[in-house]
């Protein structure tokens, strides 16, 4: 099976007012990829997910999804917006929430129809939170919340999910099991996800990027310790949660002093 | 008060307060939610100049305020759009623009304007049968828009860019509701003036979204509080002998106050038991 290019970016460069935020960046996403896009705050994580959706233009270079232009095929994305994004105040309940995943343009002055109404009751399902389809989203948590939008992102039918920073306000024991239903929707469509917390995603995901202005990217899953310094301009020091395997390569051996803070 | 009624002005007055409460309901619910109250301020003022032109054209000045506030929506709508990080100062400037070139049409209109002030602080008792039809057709065009786009509107104002993710025309959907909220400030001129439109579109949104989180439970509610605020206003208006639409206004706020110390109230209730 040829495994097909679905995102690329080619020699981007993108830059706010006078401020440079990406230069050089390429990168090729192919289907079925679970990708971790990780990086210093402020260092063109989300300006990234942002080019992918047509958000924003690149000053330079080109992006393209299947082939074509953001703004033509970004209906395959299911979009995952960052929770602060949300105002938690707004009068809007699960299912009006999730009905949002079913706007289309032709779908204008039209209601929603039995199939959108099933297809949202199948993502609720999905992302485990059916019961709550009649709850305000002023009264989740963060956890039910981070599941609303991924259910949201769902019912567009999406063949890429993205994510940006999904796990920011929620804490460990639901953090685990929220990449547990990455890793379940990870068969039926690409992943790409952004995150500033390395040790977390770099557990779950088959291949990590590393951005700060550009990208660091070998299409596999390995940080090498100097992109790291790199983007980060000092060294840093991984430790691997949950130790499924190994991210770095291991450190020389220094006699049996260690310091653990 | 019933007695009231036989006159045909309080008739007019009190249809015409009651139909004004639809738009006030429906189009103030987005206004509050979306958080442009400062935006539509803008807007209202605004159409002071179209108020002023059509005293210079001798025509209706309401009908100059409909298109005035419409073009000052559409300006405004764009100005922010391309220029978001200073929105406020975009919205500032227009507002006393609109209102500065309303003050020279009335200047440079021969004679006098007998009828300017009712038009600044509303003048309910004044409604002539040609104005009440004008309200129920720009109610009717509201009502008939926000219910084919409820779904556009509802995205739009709880998370745009997703929804220009999904493919909706977001800019073109936003200058809509800028234009129904055009028409609802003219809606509304006339029974409380430019200058306290604002109060009428935000302060019974405000209320309800304390009590419903329910987007169309709110709209409802606005609409019921509207009324309410109306009757009382006028009636109190009358009993007093006072100007009508800034008794209105009063009565609002008034329960707008009572409503925050209720829900304070209320939240101290919740989180002792």
């Amino acid at each position: 099976m040829v495994n097909k290019k679905i995102v690329v970016l080619e020699d981007v460069m993108v830059e706010y007012g006078d401020a440079l935020v990406l230069k050089d960046a390429n990168l090729s996403v192919y289907e079925h990829d679970f990708l971790g896009i990780i990086g210093p705050n402020g260092g063109g994580k989300t300006t990234i997910l942002k080019l992918m959706l047509g958000l924003i233009k690149p000053t330079k270079g080109k992006v393209l999804l299947y082939g074509e232009t953001p703004e033509k095929k970004r209906n395959l994305i299911g979009y995952v917006p960052q929770y602060s994004h949300f105002d938690k105040d707004f009068p809007a309940s699960v299912w009006d929430t999730v009905m949002m995943g079913r706007l289309a343009p032709k779908k204008c002055f039209k209601n929603f129809d039995e199939n959108d109404k099933k297809i949202v009751c199948d993502a609720l399902k999905t992302v485990d939170i059916l019961d709550l389809r009649d709850r305000q989203i002023s009264c989740l948590s963060g956890g039910q919340m981070q599941r609303v939008l991924v259910a949201r992102a769902l019912a567009s039918e999406p063949k890429i999910l993205l994510l940006d920073e999904p796990t920011a306000s929620i804490d460990g024991r639901i953090e685990s099991s929220f990449y547990e239903l990455l890793a379940k929707l990870k068969k039926k469509m690409a992943i790409i996800l952004v995150s500033h917390n390395i040790g977390a995603i770099s557990i779950y995901v088959d291949k990590i990027a590393c951005v700060n202005q550009t990208i660091y990217y070998h299409d596999d899953k390995e940080i090498r310790s100097e992109d790291i310094a790199e983007i980060y301009k000092c060294p840093v020091e991984l430790i691997a949660h949950g130790v499924a395997h190994r991210v770095l390569k291991a450190h020389e051996p220094k006699g049996k002093k260690r310091n653990k803070i | 008060m019933i007695e009231l009624l036989q006159y045909d002005f309080m008739k007019y007055a009190l249809i015409a307060g009651l139909f004004a409460s639809i738009a006030c309901g429906i189009i103030g619910t987005y206004i509050v939610s979306k958080r442009i109250v400062f935006l539509s301020g803008g807007i209202s003022h605004a159409a002071f100049g179209g108020i002023g032109l059509g005293y210079f054209l001798g025509i209706s000045p309401l009908l100059g305020a409909v298109g005035f506030s419409i073009v000052f929506a559409l300006l405004l709508g764009t100005a922010s759009m391309k220029m978001k990080q200073r929105e406020d100062t975009t919205i500032g400037v227009m507002w006393s623009f609109g209102m500065a070139l309303g003050i020279l049409f009335v200047y440079l209109t021969p004679g006098y304007a007998p009828d300017l002030m009712s038009y600044l602080f509303g003048s309910i008792l004044t409604v002539s049968a040609f104005e009440i039809l004008l309200i129920l057709g720009l109610d009717a065009i509201i009502i008939v828009v926000v219910a084919s786009l409820y779904k556009e509107f509802f995205a739009i104002c709880f998370d745009e860019e997703f929804a220009k993710v999904r493919g909706v025309p977001v800019e073109k959907i936003y200058l809509v509701l800028l234009c129904l909220i055009a028409l609802s400030v003219v809606i509304l001129i006339r029974i409380v003036g430019v200058i306290l439109v604002i109060a009428m579109l935000s302060i019974p949104a405000a209320i309800s979204g304390k009590y419903t989180h329910n987007l169309k439970n709110i709209m409802f509610l606005s609409c019921f509080l509207g009324a309410v605020f109306m009757v009382l206003g006028l009636g109190l208006s009358y009993a007093f002998d006072l100007p009508s639409g800034a008794t209105i206004i009063l009565v609002a706020v008034a329960g707008f106050l009572i409503s925050n110390i209720d829900t304070t109230y209320y939240k101290k209730l919740k989180i002792k038991s």
